[in-house]
Parts: C-alpha cells; sequence; structure tokens
C-alpha cells in the first residue's frame, strides 16, 4: 500500500491583519505553517499506514521554503517527501496546480490512496483534491469524516454533507479530502523529529515531470486575479457602555422593534 | 514571470504591505522580489501606485469566446429537494443573462426529477437541461462530473454558476478540470466587465483578509461557485414560460467505481444555521466549555439557532457544524447576537451580511463592534443570563 499525501505550506491567516491606515496585509511576524487542514490528513494517512502497512509519501508544490513543511510530516510519521519546486510553477491555480501533483503522482506511479485537507486556508477553494482525481481519471470523495473500511483494491468512506454523511464505496486508487472531524493529530514524537532532520528530501523540476511550461505556474492557469482590495466593514454601531440591567432592557427594546416588523 | 520596472519603482514600499508571503524587500529604494519566496499572485501588481510591477503571462490559443453564449445554473437536488442556494443563483444568473442578452438555464441532474422544471422556470430559468437517469439517482462525483461536462461540451454555455456545496464543491472542480477551464471558488459578488463581457468574479482569500476580483480571460465557460446566503432570488412567479430539454448522457463508467451506500440524517435537535431566522453565536469570551449552555438557553428562549466562532469549535465547545465564518458557514439571519467574539476577519466573513446584528462584548475596541448595529460593551456573564431571563418572562 501507498499512500499519498498532498501538503501546502500557507501563511498563518489567523495571525494576518489589515493595517487600518494603509488598508494592506500586515505581514510582519506571520509565520508559514503546514496548512492545518493537511495536517489531519498526514494523520489519516500514518493511520493507515500503521493499521494495513504501506509507505506514506507527503508531496508539496511550492518555493524552496516549502522543505520545512515537508520535514515536519516525517516528524508526524511520513516516510517520504517530495518537492515540486520550479519558477515555473510559480502563480499556478488550482488546474495547473493539480496538474503538476498529479504529474508528479503519475511519476511515482505505484498508488493506494491520495489523501489531502478539505481545503488550504490562503485560497480556501478546496479544488486541488478532485482536480487531482480529474487528472489521473480515478475516484474521488471530498469531506471525508471516516474511512469505515479499508483494502487494497476498495474503501468505504463516509462524506460529510451539510445535515448528515454519505456512506460511499469506492474502487482504489482513489483521491479523499478529509475534514477535521477524522481525527485527532498527534504531536511530533522525539524519534520522528530525528528522523525529519535526517529524511532525504527528493526535489522535483517542470523538466522532471515531463511538463511544458506553457501548462503550468501562471501560464497554465486560466484565471487571473484582477486586483485586490481591503473587505470594509464600517457600519454605524449604536454602542452602549453602561450597566448590565440596562444594557438588557435596550437589547429587549430593539428585538421587540425587530421581530414585530 | 515578474518584473519589477526600476525607472518607475520609486521604493514607496506599497507592495511590501500588500505581500502575504514576505517576497519583496526594499534595497536602495528599489522593490525586489525573493523568487524563493513569491508564488506570483499579483497583489503587489494591483497595489502599485506606479504601475512599476509587471507580471507577464506567455500568451495561451485564444479560443472564439462568440460560441459561448448563455448562463447555466446547476440545479443541486437530493431526493426530489432542491438545494436552497440554487433558487439565489438563479436570482443572480437571470440578472447576468440579461445583462449579456443571453439564456438562463438550469441544468438538473437526478432521476424521475421531471417534476421540479416548473419550479426553476417559475425563479428565472428560460430552459431546463435534464439528465434523468438511473446512475445519477444518487450523488457520486465522477458520474455527475461526466454527465455535466458531456452536457457543456454540446451547449458551450458562456458562465456555469453552482452553490458553493458539499456537491457542488465536490464535483465541479472536476469539471473545470475536464473542460480545462477557470473556477473560482465561494464567489460574493458577481457582475459583467462592461469592456470584455468577462464575467468579474469576487471572493475572499486569506481567510476573509482580503478580497480578490478574478477573471477567466481567455478560456470558457467561466465557472464559479457561490455560497448559500450570498445571492438573493427573484420573487417565485408561476406565470413564467420556459422550456424543458432531455439530454441523454453515455457514461462509460464501471457502476462499481463509486456505490452509494445510504445516508444517514445528522441526528440533532438544534436548528441548522444556515437557514435560521436568529442565530446566537458564543466565542472564546465563554472562556469555558460549560458556559457555552448560556448561549444555547438564549437561543432556545428566541427559537433561534446556535453559532459558533472558530475558537468555540477549535476548543471543542461545539459541533463544526455550528462553526461560522470563512472555514465554517456563511449565514444571513435576520437577527445575528454574537457573544463573547472578538470578530477575527475570519468570523466577519460568514456572518458581516447579517440584517441586524448584536455584539456582546467586554473588550470595547474588539472589531465585532465595526460590523455590529447594535454594540454592548460589559460582562456577558452578566448580561446573557439577565436576557434570557427577560425573553422568557415576555413569551409567558
Amino acid at each position: 500500500m501507498h499512500y499519498i499525501v498532498c501538503v501546502k505550506q500557507v501563511p498563518n491567516t489567523t495571525e494576518i491583519k489589515i493595517d487600518p491606515k494603509t488598508n494592506t496585509l500586515v505581514r510582519e511576524g506571520v509565520e508559514s505553517i503546514l496548512n492545518p487542514f493537511d495536517a489531519y490528513a498526514v494523520e489519516e494517512a500514518v493511520r493507515l499506514k500503521e493499521k494495513y502497512g504501506g509507505t506514506v509519501t507527503a508531496i508539496s508544490m511550492g518555493p524552496n521554503q516549502c522543505e520545512t513543511t515537508l520535514r515536519e510530516t516525517v516528524s508526524l510519521g511520513v516516510d517520504n517527501i517530495i518537492l515540486l519546486s520550479d519558477r515555473r510553477f510559480a502563480g499556478a491555480d488550482t488546474l495547473a496546480t493539480s496538474l503538476t501533483l498529479a504529474a508528479a503522482i503519475r511519476k511515482i506511479g505505484d498508488y493506494t490512496l491520495i489523501l489531502t485537507g478539505q481545503q488550504a486556508i490562503d485560497g480556501d477553494t478546496g479544488q486541488v483534491g478532485p482536480g487531482i482525481a480529474a487528472h489521473l481519471k480515478i475516484p474521488q470523495t471530498c469531506y471525508v469524516r471516516k474511512i469505515e473500511s479499508f483494502s487494497e483494491n476498495s474503501a468505504v468512506v463516509e462524506r460529510l454533507l451539510e445535515d448528515g454523511y454519505d456512506r460511499i464505496s469506492m474502487q482504489l486508487p482513489a483521491v479523499i479530502s478529509v475534514v477535521k472531524e477524522i481525527n485527532v493529530p498527534r504531536l511530533p514524537s522525539l524519534r520522528g523529529k530525528k528522523n525529519a532532520k535526517t529524511a532525504v528530501l527528493t526535489v522535483w523540476n517542470c523538466d522532471d515531470l515531463g511538463l511544458n511550461e506553457k501548462e503550468t505556474g501562471l501560464n497554465g492557469s486560466p484565471t487571473q486575479v484582477m486586483s485586490i482590495f481591503s473587505p470594509h466593514h464600517e457600519k454605524q454601531v449604536e454602542k452602549f457602555e453602561g450597566n448590565s440591567d440596562e444594557a438588557v432592557e435596550l437589547i429587549i427594546e430593539h428585538l421587540s422593534k425587530l421581530t414585530h416588523r | 514571470m515578474i518584473e519589477v520596472l526600476i525607472d518607475k519603482c520609486v521604493g514607496c514600499g506599497a507592495c511590501l504591505l500588500a505581500c502575504a508571503y514576505d517576497a519583496i524587500k526594499i534595497e536602495d529604494k528599489i522593490a525586489v522580489i525573493n523568487p524563493d519566496k513569491c508564488i506570483l499572485c499579483g497583489a503587489c501588481v494591483s497595489t502599485c501606485p506606479f504601475e512599476a510591477i509587471l507580471l507577464r503571462k506567455a500568451k495561451s490559443e485564444a479560443i472564439d469566446k462568440r460560441e459561448y453564449n448563455g448562463v447555466w445554473v446547476f440545479a443541486e437536488q437530493r431526493d426530489g429537494v432542491i438545494a436552497p442556494v440554487v433558487f439565489e443563483l438563479l436570482g443572480k444568473g437571470r440578472e447576468l443573462a440579461d445583462e449579456l442578452s443571453a439564456e438562463l438555464s438550469a441544468v438538473l441532474l437526478g432521476h424521475q426529477i421531471e417534476s421540479l422544471s416548473s419550479e426553476l422556470i417559475a425563479f428565472g430559468a428560460d430552459q431546463v437541461i435534464i439528465v434523468d437517469d438511473p446512475a445519477l439517482k444518487h450523488f457520486r462525483d465522477e458520474f455527475y462530473a461526466k454527465a455535466f461536462t458531456e452536457l457543456a461540451l454540446k451547449y458551450k454555455p458562456s458562465v456555469t454558476l453552482a452553490g458553493a456545496t458539499v456537491i457542488g464543491r465536490s464535483f465541479i472542480p472536476r469539471v473545470s478540470i475536464n473542460l480545462h477551464t477557470g473556477l473560482t471558488a465561494d464567489c460574493t459578488g458577481l457582475s459583467i466587465d462592461p469592456d470584455t463581457g468577462d464575467l468579474l468574479q469576487t471572493r475572499p482569500a486569506f481567510g476573509g483578509n482580503i478580497m480578490a476580483t478574478i477573471r477567466t480571460a481567455n478560456h470558457r465557460p467561466q465557472m464559479a461557485t457561490v455560497r448559500h446566503k450570498v445571492m438573493n432570488p427573484i420573487p417565485r412567479d408561476d406565470s413564467r414560460n420556459g422550456i424543458v430539454i432531455q439530454e441523454q448522457v453515455n457514461f462509460d463508467l464501471d457502476e462499481e467505481r463509486t456505490v452509494w451506500l445510504g445516508f444517514e440524517k445528522e441526528k440533532t435537535n438544534l436548528i441548522n444555521i444556515t437557514e435560521a431566522n436568529i442565530i446566537v453565536s458564543g466565542g472564546r469570551g465563554l472562556k469555558e466549555s460549560k458556559n457555552f449552555a448560556l448561549i444555547e438557553e438564549l437561543a432556545n428562549a428566541l427559537g433561534g439557532a446556535v453559532g459558533a466562532s472558530r475558537a468555540a469549535v477549535d476548543s471543542e465547545w461545539i459541533a463544526y457544524s455550528h462553526q461560522v465564518g470563512q472555514t465554517g458557514k456563511t449565514v444571513k439571519p435576520l437577527i445575528y447576537i454574537a457573544v463573547g467574539i472578538s470578530g477575527a476577519i475570519q468570523h466577519l466573513a460568514g456572518m458581516s451580511s447579517s440584517d441586524y446584528i448584536i455584539a456582546i462584548n467586554k473588550d470595547p475596541d474588539a472589531p465585532i463592534f465595526k460590523v455590529a448595529d447594535l454594540g454592548i460593551v460589559g460582562d456577558l456573564f452578566e448580561i446573557v443570563p439577565k436576557l434570557t431571563k427577560r425573553i422568557k418572562e415576555q413569551r409567558v
């Protein structure tokens, strides 16, 4: 069994703030982290390995500094790490990203299950997982909250829906994207941290993947960012700072007006 | 490739602030971009007041855009019930189609679902394209993707809209790959560029910290997903006329590739937050798990639903299905009461379009007060129990 996890290094968006004067991002002191949703995919792959045997490979597409994120996955139980790094990959939208990751997975050749997080916290699209499945022409299930059963040829998974969950049986190989309900990721072990330092990083570029630079990165991306701006949330607020009894009466007054409209 | 035009750059540093990847430095009054960090997102390009940064893209083969016409809405249904977001998409789709002088089509996939077409027409569709096939009885990614792809290849729509639901966000990306075109997720604004006729797609990114307007210039169709409760439906009009087209698709897929085994409904007596008129949400200010009961009691008294910030969900005070925000649900109730929620942008992205917002927070500078209509600065542990009690008294 070979489990492949696709991970992304992202800026920690919970720490990003907007400068109210210039309306621009305050980037200072914001660290780069393993996309939190991908941590669940890594954990699930490692659990599958522990239960059914096999190896786990983590792949990431991004600049050289993504090496730290890939090494972090080793500390969590991943065996092999591959970085897809090339200036020709930069500026990729989800079409070019999934094409590049799919090319790397094809080059790896032998795989049972591909796992991704439900989405990355910088782009929030969730489109790369199903994109990889489309390029590889294999089955997919997104928003997986549980793997009920697993064998070399098939898996039964639960897909989280708005009002419950579907149970789906899939032929393998396939792609799943996972939600955070699926597990509680472990902390890095001491041995894992040691392994992370010594793990061999494989780096592939555009030529290694046999891709044409017209189909990767910015060139291979149909979507273009036209403009970027800060959301404006300015409203006339009626602010009250007084004792709690008066506050309660004020709320009641507004609520009754609103509910009797 | 990205390039700084040395004769135009004055080293003002505006780009520095726009970069979320810390990839720009000012050296000798010129912006220098670090190629190891830059991801070519283009944020600096649109920010530069001097047009000194150029992002160049190799020209892709031009398609003939005139071959692509019409606006499509994916009419998501489960067990014969149309997803509520579909009516909102029809409202927006109607507006876009009118602006383009084009037709609005609803694409309906499923089994024994033809009766739904009159409802789609009443809410704005000019035509309904149906694939009625036992293979589509339950949602299966590959089968749905195949059907939608085949229809798009045949009819060549210019714009396709789908709900950013679990189903939409699962298979629509697959369709966009099959059609080799662009897809923009979770759009909050859609309009037509008067110059090019292209669809301008505005969406939040970086957890709602910034908004980006995106265009699919040289590929068709222009595909977008839109969250529930962002767009508005037009009033139902049963006298509207429309045509219904039946289509067939040769799936050519092994039935065993994906098998739907069943659906289990979530067992909860709590009201679904995306459909609620009143939501009471709790955040970090509640301090510990047991205090979340204050939120539930207030919601109960008001007959409303319970929401939560990411902090409350991450602390496991309440299930993820109650999370409001960029990585949770988008809500638009008549009344939203935020209790002990500071108002991180990621939360505001999911609730700021609520009709009336009441915020209770002890920090007078909390960002939640920027979106609130009524802001109460005070101790939630004093205010909320009293408020619940007063509402219960009024009921009696």
